[in-house]
């Protein structure tokens, strides 16, 4: 992310004014237990993925102060292809980018991501790895449980949304407006392996979705 | 200082003095919760919340309807606008219909241009026959015929309620600038606004105190007969008295109008709690704290307005 204060700036207006009015005014989010959101970092929000939205309102929920903090990670094959996409992704959405793929041995893949923690940023994380069908829950990749059990000390939130998929859906550009809901579940904390902590993930992330009663899209 | 508030805002003079005595009744009542809730804190959270929403809602009314002609038809636009988000999220819709959507969105400009023009003829025709025969043309056109009924019936339904219905509260806002001498257009839309709110407050007080014997148990298990009646007549005596003094009924006629507003009003209620029964939802959305989502709020007015609107115009445009 940029030093730069004008693009610090540009950021700050971009989810200040732009992000938080789309959303107010073509989406309109229901959000429960807000209480349970992080005040400080460092932290980690792990929500399903159903649309590029769903990144942006996650940020949104939280207090402007903690912008420079917010950190999403993103695939980097996806949002550095391309100067401008990339300088974009980097810059004012201040993406933290993750090799996807075959890693070779050796090499710390989420390297990046446990500095971040050290420095006390909040992660946005999207254990589906990719966007997927939308409004379907897909199954959670494991990375997190390995950065769970590396920083038992940091909270990781499960959220489970829906709406998004239906707004603005993998493959599409056009928005149209739709109520989405936003669930936080209480704090998880890597205790023991990183299968362990995927189950506990998996069963929260279940428990806050079966609360919601999700209309039929066909 | 009621003629220079008059004055400075354009606004008919019952009209004031109208909203000063609907703030007036909104100070007294948030004292009242205050007092309860010093008493008993927990009990009262959920009357806290609806009381703390009710001064968004009615500080919004009131600027809208202060501010100009122009600027309320936006709200009320605005307020069609969410309903309707709030009813296609709710519901069940096909992936391929997702863009067309769009189209029922902007239904609701359209519909509201031709009141705030105030062409009667079109705003009558446009939902009910233009947009009727719109949607399914276009889904048929686009051929996926899964689903086609279920999608091509609630989208139609879902318009004629959030955005035909509602929108009579703007044709009331304008065209009671000739049809209503005393209080103007602004008058009648303060007329049945407030007496529709006003009577869902009336039916939930009058229920708490005395409802022993369930309405429709099976839609609406709250609701009572004796806040039916307690909230029908309340709402009848208060338009009796404001009816002469905004509007040019006398008051029999007013008395008449409250009647309508307040069974009206309790039927939109119950269409939409049947919805949301049918839906498997407890509230429309999570919009207006205490209150649940928009819908929640304006179902009475989805019957009451269009109800008010014919009643009136049947009776009273010369």
């Amino acid at each position: 992310m940029s030093t730069n204060p004008l693009t610090r700036l540009a950021r700050f207006l971009f989810f200040a004014v732009l992000v938080r009015g789309v959303i107010l005014l073509a989406l309109g989010l229901t959000v429960r237990h807000r209480e349970r959101l992080p005040n400080d970092g460092p932290a980690i929000l792990a929500a399903n993925h159903n649309s590029h939205l769903d990144t942006l309102a996650l940020m949104s929920l939280m207090p402007l102060s903690l912008l420079p903090k917010l950190r999403p990670v993103a695939a980097a094959d996806y949002f550095l292809a391309g100067k401008l996409r990339g300088w974009f992704a980097r810059n004012i959405i201040g993406v933290i980018p993750l090799e996807r793929g075959h890693v070779r041995k050796g090499a710390r893949p989420l390297a990046a991501l446990d500095d971040a923690i050290e420095r006390g940023d909040i992660l946005v994380l999207f254990p589906e790895g990719s966007r997927g069908e939308p409004e379907a829950l897909g199954r959670f990749k494991t990375g997190i449980g390995l950065l769970a059990a590396a920083h038992p000390d940091v909270p990781i939130v499960p959220i489970y949304m829906h709406g998004f998929g239906k707004a603005l859906p993998k493959g599409s550009a056009l928005l149209v407006p739709f109520n989405c809901t936003v669930s936080v579940g209480t704090a998880l904390h890597g205790a023991g392996t990183r299968h362990e902590f995927m189950n506990a993930f998996e069963a929260h992330m279940a428990g806050l979705a079966g609360k919601e009663t999700v209309p039929a899209w066909d | 200082m009621i003629a220079t508030l008059s004055a400075a805002l354009g606004l008919p003079r019952p009209v004031v003095v109208a909203t000063l005595g609907l703030w007036a009744v909104l100070i007294a009542a948030s004292a009242l919760v205050l007092v309860l809730r010093a008493r008993d804190g927990a009990r009262y959270r959920e009357l806290t919340e609806r009381t703390a929403s009710w001064w968004w809602m009615i500080g919004a009314f009131t600027f809208a309807i202060a501010a100009n002609q122009a600027v309320a038809i936006v709200f009320l636009a605005i307020v069609s606008y969410l309903a309707l988000k709030e009813y296609l999220s709710l519901i069940p819709t096909r992936r391929i219909d997702r863009g067309l959507l769009l189209f029922a969105y902007l239904a609701v400009p359209v519909q509201y241009f031709w009141a705030a023009v105030d062409w009667y003829n079109m705003f009558i025709v446009f939902v009910p026959v233009w947009m009727f025969l719109f949607f399914p043309a276009l889904m048929a056109l686009r051929g996926d015929t899964q689903n086609f009924l279920r999608a091509v019936g609630t989208l139609s339904w879902g318009l004629m309620l959030t955005v035909f219905c509602l929108s009579h509260l703007a044709m009331l806002l304008v065209s009671g600038e000739v049809t209503n001498p005393v209080g103007g257009g602004v008058g009648l839309l303060f007329f049945v606004v407030v007496l529709a709110q006003l009577n869902d407050v009336a039916q939930y007080t009058w229920g708490k105190l005395f409802g022993r014997h369930k309405v429709t148990p099976s839609v609406s298990p709250k609701k009572t007969w004796e806040g039916l009646i307690g909230g029908v007549l309340t709402t009848t005596v208060l338009a009796a008295l404001l009816g002469p003094y905004l509007t040019p009924m006398d008051y029999l006629w007013s008395a008449l109008a409250g009647f309508v507003i307040g069974v009206s009003g309790f039927l939109g209620d119950i269409n939409i709690s049947a919805v949301k029964r049918d839906l498997g939802v407890k509230d429309s959305g999570g919009l207006i704290p205490g209150h649940g989502g928009i819908l929640d709020r304006v179902d009475s007015l989805t019957f009451a307005a269009p109800a008010f609107f014919h009643f009136f115009r049947y009776f009273f445009t010369p």
